[in-house]
């Protein structure tokens, strides 16, 4: 830890609970792949202990977006962000801010199920705090693996198996395994690129059932290609379009998730969650 | 025939598309002759192997003897005497070399494939692949000339051997463990980055342990490549006849350069001679068989399954 300069917020030990959501603000947000333009221009802002769905038809930017909100896009060689993010006021993109201690409290979830294949479901699990270089006592790690896996609805399906590989494991278990690995760091914010579009439909339920227990802990943000999905577990819906195939993405509207599905004030957006296109 | 009685029925009565089509036979004999050009190919290129294999344990096993392993060639004129001096030599000699290669080459390949970008990305490259061509005995006149510039001329030293397999061993850990890390997949990387995890611990405790087993297959069969070297061994590490097993002090024999001398040289008692050669070249197969099935071993043992 001492050797990273100060990062977003004071850096409480990890295992402390409910350090709370936190407001996400974006403010004229471009994002970019070399010289493609990805995304255009995107203020809107994250309300914390709310459920957010990102909804849109593909290449849209919806997934380039997520990823600019914990410093993952500019993973990609060649990707740039330009415009303002900041997490209860304090911008992430700001001078000497470590993009590593951003993502550790701006958690992720994937679209691929993607537990660590050498480690075992509770190394899984704790590998947050193995990973960051805390010494944290046994105890104090098995409490935070069995308080993660209860939190992802995993815990009473593996509590008899903790030292077997997570690769083991159903797709459905091994998507709640990644977010119980993903809220043992406790982070502030949790971000989820698309996932149960990997999984079948009890096992998404499980996960949406999971997402709404959640909310009262983090600020959530999906990504999903299934309207249905952001109908029955958001609260908050961005719709987002692109007007011809290599134009940039942009966001047409954001409102309240019943306002979008029953009463949205652009005709784009009425015509995608009608199911007139995309 | 069951498409008798179907044909029977004028209602069902139609050209089968599956029977009656005329390319059927001719894809067949297609898939056949190609079965057995590809069967002949790999049995043409087992002839050599196999009677390589054949003839070096025949003619090596008459050498073969509990005195060839425990005992050196000192003062030993024609029959007895042993080649533990040359056993012990080449383990020393590839050992360190694997020594001096392995964090070199496996950095080379984590720098390559994790960090690299660019043109340097792309030079580094090329002129690993450049290396991986270089002819054995210039790795050993480099080794040679090296030393030479602080030692003083005529110098010979195991270690000398080993930087000079070293020249040749980086280049295959550095291809070899480059291809294993390319197969890690990027999600997994993802997913440390996204636990908040700097990319250095991210390479050490995520990348690295899923390449596991592909890492140390890579390295197992670099020392099989170079454990049989003999044209650099030759102006490095020097003809020897007493066991010396200090890689910093001394010349040092080792077993391909024993069998060379003691066919070239053979002296007046030439079949006690050439035995020694045979069994010392059987030894130096056996060490590599040794390798290659320890590397199935261990790849078996700690391979990860990545989707």
């Amino acid at each position: 830890m001492g050797e990273r300069p100060a990062g977003v917020t004071s850096t409480e030990p990890v295992t402390k609970v409910g350090r709370g959501a936190k407001t996400i603000e974006v403010r004229d947000v471009n994002l970019f792949y070399g010289d493609f333009h990805a995304v255009e221009d995107v203020t809107m802002t994250v309300a914390p202990n709310k459920v957010t769905a990102l909804i849109g038809s593909s290449g849209c930017g919806k997934t380039t977006f997520l990823r600019s909100l914990n410093r993952m896009h500019e993973l990609t060689p060649g990707a740039r962000v330009d415009g303002h993010v900041s997490l209860d006021g304090e911008d992430i993109y700001g001078k000497g801010v470590d993009p590593v201690e951003v993502r550790r409290l701006i958690g992720m979830v994937f679209q691929q199920p993607n537990p660590f294949p050498t480690m075992s479901i509770y190394d899984n699990v704790a590998a947050g705090l193995n990973l960051n270089s805390r010494r944290v006592p046994k105890a104090q790690k098995d409490a935070v693996v069995e308080r993660s896996l209860r939190g992802a609805n995993l815990w009473e399906e593996v509590k008899d198996r903790l030292d077997k590989p997570g690769s083991g494991l159903s797709g459905g278990q091994q998507q709640r395994l990644c977010i119980a690995r993903a809220i043992a760091v406790e982070p502030e914010v949790l971000l989820m690129d698309e996932p149960c579009s990997a999984l079948d439909p009890l096992a998404t339920l499980a996960i949406e059932d999971l997402i709404a227990e959640l909310k009262n802990r983090y600020t959530i943000v999906i990504v999903t290609h299934n309207m249905q999905q952001a109908a029955r577990a958001s609260d908050v819906t961005a719709f987002f379009n692109l007007d011809a195939t290599g134009k940039p993405g942009h966001l047409v509207e954001v409102g309240a998730t019943n306002e979008i599905f029953t009463n949205p004030t652009e005709k784009q957006t009425e015509d995608y969650v009608s199911g007139r296109f995309g | 025939m069951e498409s008798a009685s179907v044909a029977d029925n004028p209602a069902l009565a139609r050209p089968s598309t599956l029977l009656a089509s005329g390319a059927g036979w001719r894809r067949r004999a297609k898939d056949r002759l190609m079965t057995v050009l590809i069967g002949g190919a790999f049995a043409l290129a087992m002839i050599p192997l196999i009677s390589l294999v054949f003839e070096v344990t025949k003619r090596g096993i008459p050498g073969l003897s509990l005195a060839f392993f425990t005992e050196d060639a000192r003062g030993v004129v024609g029959e007895g005497g042993g080649a533990s001096h040359a056993i012990v030599g080449t383990l020393v000699i590839t050992g360190v070399a694997a020594l001096i290669s392995v964090p070199i080459g496996i950095m080379g390949a984590i720098y390559l494939n994790e960090y690299g970008q660019g043109r340097l990305r792309r030079a580094l490259t090329f002129f690993v692949d450049v290396m991986t061509g270089i002819p054995s005995i210039v790795a050993g006149l480099f080794a040679y000339a090296l030393f030479e510039l602080f030692l003083g001329p005529g110098i010979r030293l195991g270690v000398m051997g080993s930087v000079a397999l070293s020249v040749l061993m980086i280049p295959i850990v550095i291809r070899s463990a480059e291809e294993v890390l390319k197969i890690v997949p990027n999600h997994l990387r993802e997913a440390a980055y996204a636990l908040g995890t700097p990319k250095w611990k991210t390479i050490v405790k995520v990348v690295l342990p899923t390449a596991f087993a592909g890492l140390v297959t890579g390295v197992m069969i670099a020392i099989a490549r170079i454990v049989g070297e003999t044209a650099p061994l030759l102006v490095t590490t020097g003809v020897v006849d007493s066991m010396n097993s200090d890689p910093f002090h001394g010349r040092m024999q080792n077993l391909a350069v024993y069998a060379y001398n003691e066919y070239r040289s053979p002296g007046v008692f030439k079949q006690a001679a050439y035995d020694k050669a045979w069994a010392a070249a059987l030894t130096l197969i056996a060490i590599v068989m040794l390798l290659n099935v320890a590397a199935r071993l261990v790849y078996r043992r700690y391979k990860t399954e990545i989707r």
